[in-house]
């Protein structure tokens, strides 16, 4: 398959006050493919992740240096208009984080903020992502009660269909599927198949199966630091270095 | 053994605590039924028809408080008027914009040590600036300005307490779909903080209404037999009259009862408006739900 460079984080590293939590990261993601982040609790995969729609700004006292170049654009460049930057990547959290609205206003929110008026495209836009998401058929009769009522696995896929109703073009998902049962998970990893055709799409997870099934490249972080990136046949089967063999063998630590 | 010991000892202790516990809030009650007891027990016989709806007549001694209700009602709905959407703005910029800083900490300390200035020292302000120096008179408007500065710490204050308690996560979800600061609090943080925001001005409104000290310089008058007709009008308010009635009156013992009806009125009429907020508010948080 021919690779697109779409976004690219070029000797990042970010501290939480004095604590350095990224050191030196460096890698490539690619159009239309899945690239999977995996490594031990507390490696900063979610910590990168939130670099890269800048979610970290929110925190106080963090900095960052380094580049996140995203098509061809440096993301932290001061002209660089951080709004419109986080409706082209999208994100979905580590914890299921639903607005205490409706259902059907929880996905329509994203559209509605970005300017969409339009009352048919909000609710096909809606109805669309839900299906996508797998959770349509759960809810579609019950669309205008709180978001809050759903289970936890059923959260996590609303927000998965906030995240894609408004089309971003990268899609940042962090353990999308640790709340969710066989089943629903085996929707998302489907749904993931299915999305790379439009997005890049970025998931951390810690599952390991998982990321050999959906990903095509994955990258192993350990304290850190980025310690191994490959097609993820590649890393799964011929690792490089011992240290991510023993992980991805469960033999860690 | 030792361990049934320690297993009985934690019951008692237990026990001991809960019982503590359920004294005081039985105080808190008693204290409550007491106050409202004495009030209605004396207030209800001054309670007439006439009483709600006449004017004051034969030096107060006679007829109704009609005046006194309806400047009370309307000083404090306007004083929250003026208060409530300063106050609000403030709390959002003072919890969502600020950056931790000294200005913020020295804005922060002036409307903490607002909140703790005795009553009587705003009327005293309200008298110098709204009356005098902006030349507002002993007014319906001078009145409810002051109330309004009284209230604001109490409106900020627990605006800023409902913000805090809306989840930062609700915040970064509206932020990682494009939406701005502004539609992320509009959108999402105010109404998360409605109900508690809606408490601030209740409180904020039954401190207004009670109120008497930043009155009796800025706004009442001891007698005035007419409604008030512009935002210039000397008002007749219910915790003035009482006031009044009990201390200036040459006939303090006559109009006591007077005195407790007028109360019983002001606590019907503060506790009225709570209580038309409180059925809003758990509406808005059943609806949310
Ligand atoms: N807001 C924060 N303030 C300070 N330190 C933080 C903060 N968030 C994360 N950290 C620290 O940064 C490091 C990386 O955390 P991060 O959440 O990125 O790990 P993770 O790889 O996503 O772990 P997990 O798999 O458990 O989600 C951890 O040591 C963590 O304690
Ligand atoms: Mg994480």
């Amino acid at each position: 398959m021919e690779k697109t460079l779409k976004l690219s984080s070029q000797n990042l590293n970010f501290y939480y006050g004095t604590v350095q939590a990224l050191h030196d990261i460096s890698l490539d993601f690619y159009s239309n493919h899945v690239t999977a982040l995996i490594g031990p609790s507390g490696c900063g995969k979610s910590t990168f992740l939130r670099c890269i729609n800048r979610m970290n700004d929110l925190i106080p006292e963090t900095k960052v240096d380094g580049k996140i170049i995203f098509d061809g654009q440096d993301i932290y460049a001061h002209s660089l208009d951080v709004v419109l930057l986080r409706k082209r990547i999208g994100m979905v959290f580590q914890k299921p984080n639903p607005f205490p609205k409706s259902i059907f206003e929880n996905v329509a929110y994203g559209l509605k903020v970005n300017g969409i008026r339009d009352k048919r495209l909000i609710s096909e836009t809606v109805e669309e992502s839900l299906i996508k998401s797998a959770l349509w058929d759960e809810v579609k009769d019950r669309l205008y009660e709180s978001a809050l009522s759903l289970s936890g696995g059923q959260q996590q896929r609303l927000c998965i269909a906030r995240a894609l109703a408004v089309s971003p073009e990268i899609l940042l998902m962090d353990e999308p599927a640790s709340a969710l049962d066989p089943i629903a998970t085996q929707k998302i990893e489907d749904l993931i198949l299915q999305l790379k055709e439009l997005y890049t799409i970025i998931i951390v997870t810690h599952n390991m199966q998982q990321a050999a099934r959906v990903s095509d490249f994955t990258a192993f972080f350990y304290m850190g630091k980025l310690i191994e990136m490959d097609d993820t046949e590649t890393l799964f089967t011929r690792p490089k270095l011992k240290q991510t063999e023993d992980y991805i063998t469960g033999r860690f630590g | 053994m030792q361990n049934i010991y320690f297993h009985k000892r934690r019951k008692i202790v237990e026990k001991i605590f809960f019982g503590i516990f359920r004294l005081s809030s039985a105080i808190n009650a008693l204290a409550l039924f007491i106050i409202i007891y004495f009030i209605v027990g004396k207030g209800m016989q001054a309670i007439s028809w006439t009483f709600l709806t006449e004017m004051p007549t034969d030096s107060m001694t006679k007829g109704g408080i009609l005046p006194c209700i309806i400047g009370t009602f309307i000083l404090s709905l306007c004083s929250i008027g003026i208060a409530f959407p300063i106050g609000v703005s403030s709390a959002i910029y003072l919890n969502e914009y600020a950056k931790s800083g000294t200005v913020l900490r020295i804005i922060r300390l002036c409307i903490n040590n607002l909140a703790g200035v005795p009553s009587v020292v705003f009327g005293l302000f309200g008298l110098a600036f709204f009356v005098i120096w902006l030349n507002l008179g002993v007014s319906l408007i001078s009145g409810s300005l002051t109330l309004a500065v009284l209230t604001l710490p109490v409106i900020i204050g627990a605006t800023e307490e409902a913000l805090k308690a809306v989840p930062h996560t609700y915040r970064e979800a509206s932020l990682a779909l494009g939406a701005t600061k502004w539609q992320t609090i509009y959108k999402v943080v105010l109404p998360t903080a409605l109900p508690g925001i809606l408490t601030g001005g209740i409180l904020g409104l039954a401190r207004a209404a009670g109120e008497t000290a930043p009155i009796m310089f800025t706004a009442a008058v001891f007698y005035n037999p007419s409604l008030p007709s512009s935002i210039f009008s000397k008002i007749m308010a219910l915790p003035y009259h009482i006031y009044v009635l009990a201390t200036a009156g040459t006939e303090i013992e006559k109009t006591r009862p007077l005195q407790y009806g007028t109360a019983l009125v002001l606590i019907v009429l503060v506790l009225g408006m709570n209580l038309i907020a409180i059925i809003y508010r758990s509406k808005l948080r059943r609806r949310m739900r």
